[in-house]
């Protein structure tokens, strides 16, 4: 994953709670998580990524956070049910939207949610995990991004299909 | 006038049906394609909200099912996926309007309006 893409998914992080919320969100400089960093929050939304790209897309944040984001929206059925599905779609816009600039390659999976205060949610290991943090209206959350660009396995596809033609194996 | 709303997420169904106004219109939701295609085979609408990236069935194979079965159907397709692309082969299948997520219940109520201008 390039600083470009990072700064899509910054960018995009910002828009994001402009757009919905009118209130801008201050999102700080991304850091690599070290297995020490306590970044998972009450409820998280996993995004699954395939294509030019493979990995997964991670938003996690405070029940007083998403309570307040559904609010904003109308939104007056205020149960865990309703938060968690509302962090789906946080990490589904986000990375939704990411495919104006990373393109329609940048293939993304149906939100996975979790909730409760001991949910876990495991990284990969084969990649960096860089954390952004969100600060919107007094509350911290993170957007979390663990992307590889599949450049490699495109070479040795390629690489494969090359050796197929020739009739080696 | 009869309006269904497909998506996957519950909140967003709700959050449209709050900004189209209720009494305007009769609706129906579905959290997916597949369920979608049960519920207009029964409610019958003039007007489609779908969401793309759903489980089950997506939405551009629902739109091609609800074509085939009603080609008046009017789709507009609320998705958050922002290249040009998607939005291109929605319109190929037949939707007549597509609204990038988040929206607003400005920008849906214009593209609504929109969908029958022609």
């Amino acid at each position: 994953m390039s600083e470009d893409d990072l700064k899509v998914f910054v960018k995009g992080t910002e828009r994001f709670f402009s757009q919905v919320t009118a209130t801008a969100a201050e999102v700080s400089t991304p850091f690599v998580r070290e297995q020490k960093d306590r970044v998972v929050s009450d409820f998280s939304a996993v995004i699954g990524v395939s294509g030019t790209q493979r990995g997964c897309v991670y938003f996690t944040a405070p029940r007083e956070m998403v309570a307040d984001l559904v609010k904003r929206l109308g939104e007056t059925e205020m149960t865990d049910e309703i938060y968690a599905d509302y962090v789906g779609e946080i990490a589904n816009t986000i990375s939704g939207n990411a495919r104006e600039f990373l393109g329609s390659g940048f293939m993304i999976s149906v939100p996975v949610v979790f909730s409760g205060p001991s949910h876990d949610v495991r990284f990969p290991r084969d990649m960096p995990a860089f954390v952004i943090p969100i600060m919107w209206s007094g509350h911290n959350s993170s957007l979390i991004l663990c992307l590889k660009d599949d450049v490699e396995i495109e070479k040795q596809a390629s690489l494969a299909e090359a050796l197929s033609t020739l009739g080696v194996n | 006038m009869k309006l269904l709303i497909v998506d996957d997420s519950n909140v967003i169904r709700r959050a449209i049906a709050r900004a189209i106004g209720e009494p305007d219109y009769e609706i129906r939701t579905a959290g997916n394609g597949a369920e979608a295609i049960d519920v207009f085979d029964e409610f019958r609408p003039e007007v489609v909200t779908m969401d793309i990236t759903m489980p089950e069935m997506d939405g551009l194979m629902c739109v091609d099912q609800i074509l085939q079965r009603d080609p008046g159907t009017r789709i507009l397709i609320i998705s958050a996926l922002a290249d040009a692309s998607t939005a291109v082969e929605a319109v190929k299948r037949g939707a007549q309007g597509f609204l990038l997520k988040p929206f607003t219940a400005e920008t849906l109520n214009t593209e609504l309006v929109e969908l029958f201008r022609d």
